[in-house]
């Protein structure tokens, strides 16, 4: 995420430092004549660590998930894991991998066979990799559970009787089962209550750390990258907007999509006097705009950006963005933050006290 | 009181799954009611639409429009309130729509069910459209020709063009982005204000419903456990089951920092 030759002066510079744990460079993943992800490039370090990944629908963070695990065709770029390119992994380290990189989705009830016993549906993970015979995955499927802060004695039960929250912990304590040291959660929460996802983040937060976890966090809400991620990039059209560190990405913007989206977010106690209104609708993929995709939309907008397609540049210390008028909107967002920041004072990177959300 | 509830007990069986003592919506207002899943928010619009038994349900107490009772109208009697006075919208738009049919289609049939000539149900539904802020050409487009956002703001033009005094709106933009959804909630505003509906806003997001609603209620296990101002109840929850769902509301934290 960050520029070469550009280091942040945070404790995070160091880590950032060393040899990225996932490398995504000019990806770019097409279906039919939808460019889904056209160029897009990012660098997550080892764990624990996070990088947030938010857009709308049709942004393509969804397909950048799937493509960091080889679950669909790319038709450019490169996607390296430790250094090796994924797509060209084959037998045994391709079984590495896909034990590597586990996944975590919206919706538990695609990963749980109803008719299997929770117990059974997490050893089978372990015995697939071969990493337990079948009584020591049984054994080990309690102690996840336990780890993901359920009663060991819902190995018996089946998944309808557990509630949402409760059988989205199961798929993580199944993605957890076979030591990930990278995972994908799309949209893990976005299905759940309010409370079950308070209890959700707050167990992200906590097995980042005890399990030195990297993960790529896809999401629409970008309260919950502001808990859980060092590092955001805001994707628009299956492009990079903007990327940096998410406080001050939230709290400064650079793109005028990411000042939109920050102030479309309804948060207690705002005013929806400060928002910045999109006109129209999202472009078709198919039929992207001409120069900048955003400025059909854009309220900053200038003929400059009908014609010329903005490239992703340095516009502060370890912020990109992909504007034209970035200074000026950064100077704009110094001035108006929009709505005002929830917490400068407790502003630490996520990782320290702001992975452990309020419960 | 344009809609007032009374001792509505809806339930299955043994089971009471709705005990609502009281909440009315007034002219021009918009009302929340918010609450997790299983609460009980959705049985009490089914319950408002007359609908409750179709999925087993019994329905006991008082719903009156404008001082009507509503539960003891016969079903003919309820299909001249129901979609015509009191709409509804739900989360998914699109269910709302055939597939194969233009979106224009759709609108023009309900609308001619509820009695108007084909040229007052064209008239009503290019004025409806321009009213939630879209073309009426979209009308001789395909469901899923249009976004999410649009296809509700056309669930929505059906209940203006038919000048219904309530709308239930039920989850209407939960399914949605945000920058959608801001677009869909300056349009019920808008209803408010200028055409005077009523509006029964069903949410589990706070922050919208802050965003939103004049009243709030919030729901818990069939019962309403706080009402009042919404700027009051989500500020000052008197209760501790709002007070929770409060504190589990994640908050964006933002630096100033480059």
């Amino acid at each position: 995420m960050t520029p070469a030759g550009e280091r942040q002066e945070s404790p995070a510079a160091e880590r950032q430092d060393r040899a990225p744990l996932l490398d995504i460079s000019e990806l770019a993943v097409r279906f039919g004549p939808v460019r889904a992800v056209d160029g897009v490039s990012l660098q997550l370090p080892p764990g624990p660590c996070g990088l947030g990944l938010v857009g709308e629908s049709g942004s393509g963070k969804t397909t950048i998930g799937r493509a960091a695990l080889r679950l669909v065709r790319t038709s450019g770029g490169v996607v390296r894991y430790e250094g090796k390119d994924i797509a060209g992994l084959r037998g045994r380290a391709l079984q590495d991998y896909r034990r590597a990189a586990q996944i975590v989705f919206q919706d538990p009830d695609g990963v749980l066979d109803p008719r299997m016993r929770i117990g059974a549906t997490i050893a089978e993970a372990l015995t697939a990799h071969r990493l337990a015979g079948h009584r020591e995955a049984a054994r080990q499927a309690g102690a996840l559970l336990a780890e993901v802060g359920l009663d060991p004695a819902f190995a018996a039960r089946y998944p309808h009787q557990l509630s949402g929250g409760q059988r989205q912990r199961v798929s993580i304590a199944r993605a957890l089962s076979v030591r990930p040291r990278l995972l994908v959660l799309d949209e893990p929460t976005s299905a759940l209550d309010v409370r079950a996802q308070a209890a959700i983040l707050a167990l992200v937060g906590r097995l980042r750390a005890q399990r030195n976890l990297a993960y790529l966090l896809i999401t629409h809400n970008l309260a919950i990258v502001s808990e859980l991620c060092e590092q955001t990039a805001v994707l628009y059209l299956g492009r990079v907007a903007e990327s940096g560190p998410t406080g001050t990405l939230l709290g400064r913007p650079a793109h005028p999509y990411t000042r939109a989206l920050r102030s479309a977010v309804p948060e207690l106690g705002s005013t929806p006097a400060a928002r910045v209104v999109l006109p129209g609708e999202p472009p078709d993929a198919a039929n992207p705009p001409a120069g900048c995709v955003f400025h059909p939309r854009c309220p900053l907008a200038v003929d400059r950006c009908r014609t010329e397609v903005p490239a992703l540049r340095s516009v502060a210390p370890g912020r990109l963005a992909a504007c034209h008028r970035a200074e000026e909107v950064l100077a704009i967002s110094s001035a108006s933050p929009g709505p005002a920041p929830a917490s400068t004072a407790e502003g630490s990177p996520p990782g320290s006290t702001a992975a452990a959300p309020p419960a | 009181m344009r809609l007032a509830i009374t001792g509505l007990r809806v339930s299955f069986g043994t089971r009471l799954v709705v005990d609502v003592d009281e909440l009315h919506v007034g002219a021009a207002e918009i009302v929340g009611l918010a609450g997790e899943s299983g609460s009980g928010k959705s049985m009490t619009t089914l319950a408002v639409l007359g609908l409750a038994h179709t999925v087993g349900a019994t329905v006991r107490g008082s719903i009156t429009l404008d001082g009507a009772e509503l539960t003891t109208l016969s079903q003919r009697e309820l299909r001249e309130v129901r979609g015509r006075r009191i709409a509804a919208i739900f989360q998914s738009p699109a269910a709302a729509f055939s597939p194969v049919y233009r979106v224009g289609s759709v609108v023009h049939r309900a609308l001619r069910l509820h009695g108007m000539s084909k040229t007052e149900a064209t008239e009503a539904a290019s004025r409806a459209m321009r009213q939630v802020l879209l073309s009426p050409g979209l009308l001789d487009r395909y469901p899923s020709q249009l976004s999410g956002g649009q296809l509700q703001r056309v669930a929505i033009a059906i209940a203006l063009a038919l000048r219904a005094e309530v709308l239930l709106a039920d989850e209407p933009t939960s399914a949605l982005d945000v920058t959608v959804q801001a677009e869909v909630l300056e349009v019920l505003r808008e209803l408010r204000d200028s055409a005077g509906m009523s509006v029964l806003f069903i949410s589990h997001d706070l922050a919208v419903v802050a965003e939103l609603c004049d009243r709030v209620a919030i729901m818990r296990e069939g019962r309403i456990v706080e009402q009042g101002p919404a700027a009051r109840v989500l500020s000052a929850p008197a209760d501790s089951y709002t007070s929770d769902l409060l504190a589990a509301v994640p908050v964006i934290r933002a630096e100033a920092g480059p």
